[in-house]
């Protein structure tokens, strides 16, 4: 059986470095079977998080030869076999251990979004042409590559300010809920920090599960900020129609 | 907050990144140096019944008011649109900024403002660009159909076909715009509440299938209105003779 080097990151939040391991290569194995034999054979303290190693619970991430993937979803003769493969936390988050980090600063970011809150008097009535759009959005596995991968977060890190593309996509889909009833345009541009993403898709070819982040989500976000914010002509016509704005 | 090895992180070979923004650079480059230079060129834009897409529509063409080209004068309106479209800042924040080169290459450290700040903020106008676009788009359609006009007969050129091309491409980069899908539908949270709704909601779904090519309608667009302005110069100049098909 060929064998693969794994130079895998084993350190924790006071630094580290990585370690070289020799694993054996079989047919049909996912980078993350290769992390499972390292834990068996060769360093059982080896942390890594995974759960379910089918691609739906999202806690697998990691970065392999510098690219944000999810590990049970990387297979190992995808990667050159001549060259030793390079398995990293995601850069984006603190490490806790080895290749487990901390993501706990995304649910605080979630907790700064309201919830769904009907409309009044709502009809509990949907069609179906009024929940594509948010269906695409409920695939999201919050694995966090997206969050991992943007550079706002990983190169100039404005967590303070910045709530990233799994948040927008989470805004995205109460926006654009049928049912729901208040706007979140000023959160977006204020809380979320919207205008500091400069829409260059990286988090869009990461997501394991095709979402299209920026074309479907942030940049939709990014047009009801301009709607609210930036429209001097809608304003106007707010105004005329006595509507309110998100700022009110 | 950030991961506690930035140097095990520096140290992965990024593969190479800048084969993904040299053919941005080449291309955005060389078309914007040959626009300036046939923006200022002010000469050869007329070919009876040929107009260069970068003169149209044809304002102050004897010099009453503008010294200047008169391409001058309305190639405002193109770039704008193109300069804050949504791929083209992708493709421009990627080549010419680094900002980032590439998904997950490290960028240089100093003050990021992203869009929120001058001048990048303004790329919030794109939408105003879109409405010009609109108008920019009807001269280009006329000329289109003019150009099947020859000495007030019926006739196609190699000419007409250029243009007529250019305007179709054009015309389907205009529809794939994000703008333009979230003002038509996007924007709209129940498209079954709402007056027309089913209408609104087939042209929603129609332009996002166009926006998903938008990429593939900015590049190509882009290159058919340069070579549209370079075949009316050729002609114009005398440096080839239109080919009369019909």
């Amino acid at each position: 059986m060929p064998e693969v080097t794994l130079k895998i990151f084993r350190g924790d939040r006071e630094g580290g470095q990585t370690a070289d391991y020799q694993v054996p290569v079989s047919p049909g194995m996912v980078v993350l079977d290769a992390l499972h034999y390292v834990q068996k054979h060769l360093a059982p303290d080896l942390a890594v998080r995974w759960n379910c190693k089918a691609g739906r619970c999202g806690s697998c991430s990691a970065e392999v030869n510098g690219r944000p993937r999810l590990t049970c979803k990387t297979r190992m003769d995808s990667l050159p076999g001549d060259r030793p493969v390079t398995i990293l936390p995601m850069k984006s988050f603190p490490v806790i251990k080895d290749l487990v980090t901390d993501v706990s600063w995304n649910y605080k970011v979630n907790k700064k979004i309201p919830g769904f809150k009907p409309r009044p008097k709502t009809e509990w009535k949907m069609r179906q042409e009024d929940v594509d759009r948010v269906q695409e959005f409920r695939k999201c596995i919050e694995c966090f590559l997206c969050q991992n991968v943007c550079h706002v977060l990983r190169d100039h890190g404005k967590h303070e300010q910045f709530g990233g593309p799994r948040f927008f996509v989470r805004v995205a889909a109460l926006e654009m809920h049928p049912l729901d009833g208040i706007s979140r345009a000023a959160l977006l541009k204020n809380e979320l920090g919207l205008g500091f993403c400069n829409i260059t898709k990286c988090c869009t070819e990461v997501c394991p599960e095709e979402i299209h982040i920026t074309d479907n989500a942030i940049i939709p976000m990014k047009e009801r900020v301009v709607d609210e914010f930036y429209d001097p002509v809608l304003k106007l016509v707010r105004r005329i129609r006595g509507e309110k704005s998100a700022r009110e | 907050m950030a991961s506690t090895s930035p140097t095990v992180h520096a140290a992965v070979p990024t593969g190479s990144w800048w084969t993904q923004i040299a053919p941005v650079v080449l291309g955005l480059g060389a078309f914007s140096v040959y626009a300036t230079w046939r923006a200022f060129e002010g000469a050869y834009f007329w070919a009876s019944p040929y107009l260069s897409p970068f003169y149209s529509p044809l304002l102050d063409v004897h010099h009453h008011y503008w010294p200047y080209s008169p391409a001058l004068l309305i190639l405002g309106g193109p770039l704008g649109f193109r300069a804050t479209c949504y791929y083209y800042r992708k493709a421009y924040y990627r080549a010419f900024f680094l900002d980032p080169p590439a998904c997950a290459v490290a960028e240089r450290k100093r003050n990021y403002c992203g869009e929120t700040r001058f001048p990048f903020i303004l790329q919030n106008v794109h939408r105003y660009f879109m409405y010009l676009a609109i108008v920019f788009l009807v001269f280009l359609w006329h000329d289109a159909l003019h150009a099947f006009v020859f000495a007030d007969r019926f006739g196609v050129g190699l000419g007409t076909l250029v243009l007529l091309v250019n305007v179709m491409l054009l015309t389907l980069y205009f529809s794939s715009c994000h703008s333009l899908r979230h003002l038509l539908g996007g924007k709209l949270d129940c498209f079954s509440c709402t007056n027309f709704g089913n209408a609104r909601h087939s042209t929603w779904r129609g332009l996002s299938f166009l926006n998903e090519h938008h990429m593939l309608f900015a590049w190509t667009s882009l290159f058919s209105v340069g070579l549209a302005d370079f075949y009316v110069r050729l002609v114009s100049s005398g440096a080839i003779r239109d080919l009369r098909l019909l």
